[in-house]
């Protein structure tokens, strides 16, 4: 199947229920999406699908075939996306690992709409999960981001 | 651990920490800086094996480095500790940068390996937990930053004809009148100096950097997918496995049916290990499918019939009767009357979840076997890997990653999840990475004990505590394990902490605290903040329900009780101070309170509660941190948010329960975690301080479940006794 990722065509062979998740990290090699539940429980996995989230550990890769898949690794050149920017300058990270979904959906969120009140980000970003408890910064940077996107 | 010259022989771990001596080691690198420790040469990675031994200090591997300063400017300081999120990779090159005064921009980054030089100060061991990496290093590192700047002064004195006395530093930079050099133009000269034995620390009045709010250094990495864990492992021909692991605690493989599973597309091995039969694919969901179709038949085992209700009925029952004596005064059989208040409060088993899955990739070959996992205990990883390998420990290389959380999980006294990846990698050519589904890490075992408190307490006329009676049962997290000697006339000390040791229970004329150890068969550990996540739940709520019996203000007693611990009241003053303690609070919310003191830090935090629609709702947290010495507000900020979250999420949903043995809940829709809708607002204050420094990862978690049940029995006279909570 033809794959789009991060704007690169590629031709990847797998089974057509292996899910896209597996397909960037094991095949592709793009570690930057995370695998944390298998279920669409945690939002670790989440990618953008022509600018849509999407919980990559459920859904198959055929299924987003021809489709524009946006991971972390392709969100910007330089690590400066906005919500990137107000992530940094807000210190939201401790361990890490569920960053690139929050992220993301932080992303569409944005792109929906660009002054999201507390209740909207309750609303986008409540299926993904923190375990380090980052929660109230991601809730400071993503109005931060907005600013930051206005600006 | 004393500095060992490079000639000796190995030798074991000792306790005792020489900080004055351990600073010896410099060497030329590549033309770098190395500051680090002198060791014996059996101790150097595998990878140096074929070196010749080391003949003076200037030889010293860089794999022993702290600190390493290139002539490329580069400056890179060695974490001994792991970072899991707590902030370790900002706070330790902090304290190195207060002496270095380097740019910090040009300050990078990387886990240690594995070896007996980065054993922690406190145990003869490689590990991070009990809160412990800042404290326990604060003068390691600032050490190791003020040798390399003395060497770089030295050698740009010499270079200028100058006495060190009349050059400065300044950001990377030595000057003396109108000359300036960079560090790293002079790190090759500096290495060539004799490194001091001891040099005087700057007086704290002088610090610039230590106390500083400061970003986090490992940000970039995390916000574009870069930052490697464990998980993201990438080596040529690596295969993936997944273990299917018995349903009951103790079960074995009777038998199994590989078959189907050798039958899916990508599985290539399917094989038994210690731990359960390993399914080994090309890729994850080739090992996981043919996971889904293995056919195991399991011998149950001897914990078959455990069932945490039945259990939790037994633990009351026991709870009634006399058990060990953790800590006891006065005489409290004759201060207890017939009227004793009595309350009981009950705490289930609890899994970390780290966001990260276990994992544990393993290569072996000729030389020896390498590790790649995210680990709190690198050298008891390596120790038993070595063992499964038949190897020495220095045989074994920890390439330790960024760690998905931990919380304790994977600080595991039997290594489980690397133990297996040995076992699996052991039948191996290729490497191999061992993924744990989510369902694994929950059913998996490990959990927080599950406990039972039973409380009796007595007042005197006037409303004081006269009398304070507290049992505990519970499962002994180190009994068996490498930390058994810590086990004292019964008591394990994890058990019983922030009980036997609360400032309110030693204040009150009779107290006595006993234990009893129960062991159901179900694999226990330190989860965050260990023994103080269920003894604060139930001291904190009996000292509330004490107040209300005495139809005292909950903070007017807790006042009286610590009249003699200063500290801990000044933390609860300020917390309840900037929470409004005292003025009304906003129509249809209550508050409540609670202090701990736990990991060498005090935390206060008063909650802000709702119930709407039958839930219970945290609108505010206001916590009050005394830490002692803060490296970094903005970490230990972040590290209160996280302790609070930690701990909420608990109160309100964490649970494990087991029925037939087998563990019900198995992942994030019926074992839920604080999600971000239900995160309060929290304010954090910081109690200014020059005490002796305390931990930060842990002690913000058991002041959250008290003080949001007092606020709800506050709000609606409903005690609630049992977690999670529920109101019904």
């Amino acid at each position: 199947m033809k794959l789009s990722v991060n704007g690169t065509e590629h031709d990847v062979q797998v089974d057509d229920d292996m899910p896209l998740l597996w397909v960037l990290r094991d095949v592709l090699g793009l570690t930057g999406t995370k695998f944390g539940c298998g279920m669409a429980q945690c939002g670790a996995c989440t990618v953008l699908i022509d600018g849509q989230p999407l919980r990559s550990c459920v859904r198959p890769a055929a299924a987003v075939a021809g489709k524009a898949v946006t991971t972390i690794e392709g969100l910007s050149p330089h690590g400066d996306h906005p919500v990137q920017r107000a992530w940094t300058e807000v210190d939201v990270v401790q361990c890490g690992y569920c960053q690139s979904g929050q992220i993301l959906a932080a992303v569409a969120l944005l792109q929906a709409k660009p002054k999201p009140s507390d209740a909207d980000i309750d609303a986008a970003l409540s299926g993904n999960l923190c375990r380090c408890g980052t929660y109230q910064r991601i809730r400071s940077a993503v109005h931060r981001a907005a600013e930051l996107m206005e600006g | 651990m004393r500095p060992q010259g490079p000639q000796t022989s190995q030798q074991p771990p000792q306790k005792e920490v020489s900080r004055r001596a351990f600073l010896k080691g410099t060497a030329a690198v590549g033309g770098s800086l190395v500051v680090g420790f002198f060791v014996p040469a059996g101790m150097r990675r595998f990878a140096f094996a074929q070196e010749p031994p080391a003949a003076a200090p200037a030889a010293l591997p860089a794999v022993n480095a702290f600190l390493r300063i290139g002539g490329d400017e580069s400056v890179t300081v060695l974490l001994a500790h792991s970072e899991m999120g707590q902030g370790i990779w900002t706070t330790l090159p902090m304290m190195v940068n207060e002496e270095l005064d380097a740019d910090w921009s040009r300050i990078r980054v990387e886990h240690a390996p594995a070896a007996a030089v980065y054993h922690s100060p406190v145990f003869p061991i490689q590990m991070t937990g009990g809160s412990m990496t800042t404290w326990s290093e604060l003068d390691r590192y600032r050490q190791v930053g003020a040798v390399a700047r003395t060497l770089l002064v030295a050698a740009a004195a010499a270079q200028w004809g100058v006495s060190p006395g009349d050059c400065r530093t300044e950001k990377g930079w030595v000057l003396s009148g109108d000359r300036k050099a960079s560090y790293g133009s002079l790190a090759e000269a500096a290495s060539r100096l004799p490194a001091p034995d001891k040099v005087p620390l700057k007086d704290p009045a002088d610090w610039k950097v230590i106390g500083k709010p400061t970003r986090r250094l490992d940000t970039p990495e995390k916000i574009t997918g870069r930052a490697k864990f464990g998980m993201d492992v990438q080596l040529p021909g690596l295969l993936t496995a997944v273990v299917a692991h018995p349903p009951t605690f103790g079960g074995k493989v009777k038998s199994f049916d590989a078959a189907a599973a050798q039958a899916m597309p990508g599985v290539r091995a399917v094989f038994e290990v210690p731990s359960g039969v390993a399914v080994v694919g090309e890729h994850f969901w080739a090992a996981k499918k043919g996971r889904d179709a293995l056919q195991v038949d399991w011998e149950p085992g001897p914990h078959a019939a455990v069932d945490t209700e039945s259990l939790r009925a037994s633990y009351r029952a026991t709870a009634k009767t006399a058990g060990a004596k953790a800590s006891a005064g006065g005489d409290v059989e004759k201060a207890l009357p017939a009227a004793a208040v009595i309350a009981e409060y009950s705490l289930p088993y609890l899994a970390h979840a780290p966001m990260e899955p276990l994992n544990c990739t393993v290569r072996h070959g000729a030389e020896g076997v390498e590790v790649w996992t995210g680990t709190q205990f690198q050298t008891v990883d390596q120790q038993r890997v070595a063992q499964i390998f038949g190897l020495k420990p220095e045989q074994v290389a920890i390439h330790t990653t960024f760690l998905g959380g931990g919380f304790g999980r994977r600080a595991n006294l039997a290594s489980d999840f690397v133990v297996e990846a040995a076992h699996v990698a052991k039948k191996l050519e290729q490497p191999v990475k061992v993924v744990w589904t989510r369902d694994d890490d929950i059913r998996g075992g490990y959990y927080r004990p599950m406990t039972v408190h039973r409380l009796e307490g007595a007042l005197d006329a006037d409303g004081s505590p006269v009398a304070w009676r507290q049992r505990i049962v519970t499962q002994s997290i180190m009994a068996g394990s490498p930390f058994a000697g810590m086990i004292k006339d019964g008591i394990d000390p994890t058990a019983v902490e922030g009980a036997s040791d609360s400032p309110y229970v030693t204040a009150i004329p009779n107290y006595r605290v006993e234990l009893h150890a129960a062991d159901p068969g179900v694999p226990v550990l330190w989860w965050r903040s260990v023994g103080n996540s269920h003894t604060a739940f139930a001291v904190e709520s009996f000292v509330d329900e004490l107040a209300h019996a005495a139809k005292r203000d909950p903070l007017e007693l807790r006042r009286a009780l610590l009249a003699k611990s200063p500290r801990v009241l000044a933390a609860l003053e300020l917390a309840a101070g900037k929470a409004g303690w005292g003025s009304a609070p906003p129509a249809g919310r209550a508050r409540g309170l609670a202090v701990h003191q736990s990991f060498g830090s005090i935390v206060a935090q008063v909650a802000e509660v709702s119930v709407e629609g039958g839930r219970i709702r945290v609108h505010r947290v206001v916590c009050a941190i005394d830490c002692g010495i803060c490296v970094n507000p903005l970490g230990v900020g972040a590290q209160m948010e996280s302790a609070i979250a930690y701990g909420l999420g608990a109160a309100l949903h964490g649970e494990i329960t087991m029925k037939n043995g087998r563990v019900v809940e198995s992942n994030f829709h019926d074992y839920r975690i604080l999600r971000l809708h239900e995160m309060p607002a929290v304010e954090v204050h910081i109690v200014p301080s020059h005490e002796k420094s305390g931990g930060a990862g842990e002690p913000g978690t058991p002041p959250i479940a008290p003080a949001v049940a007092n606020a709800v029995f506050a709000l609606t006279g409903k005690r609630l006794r049992e977690l999670p909570f529920r109101l019904a």
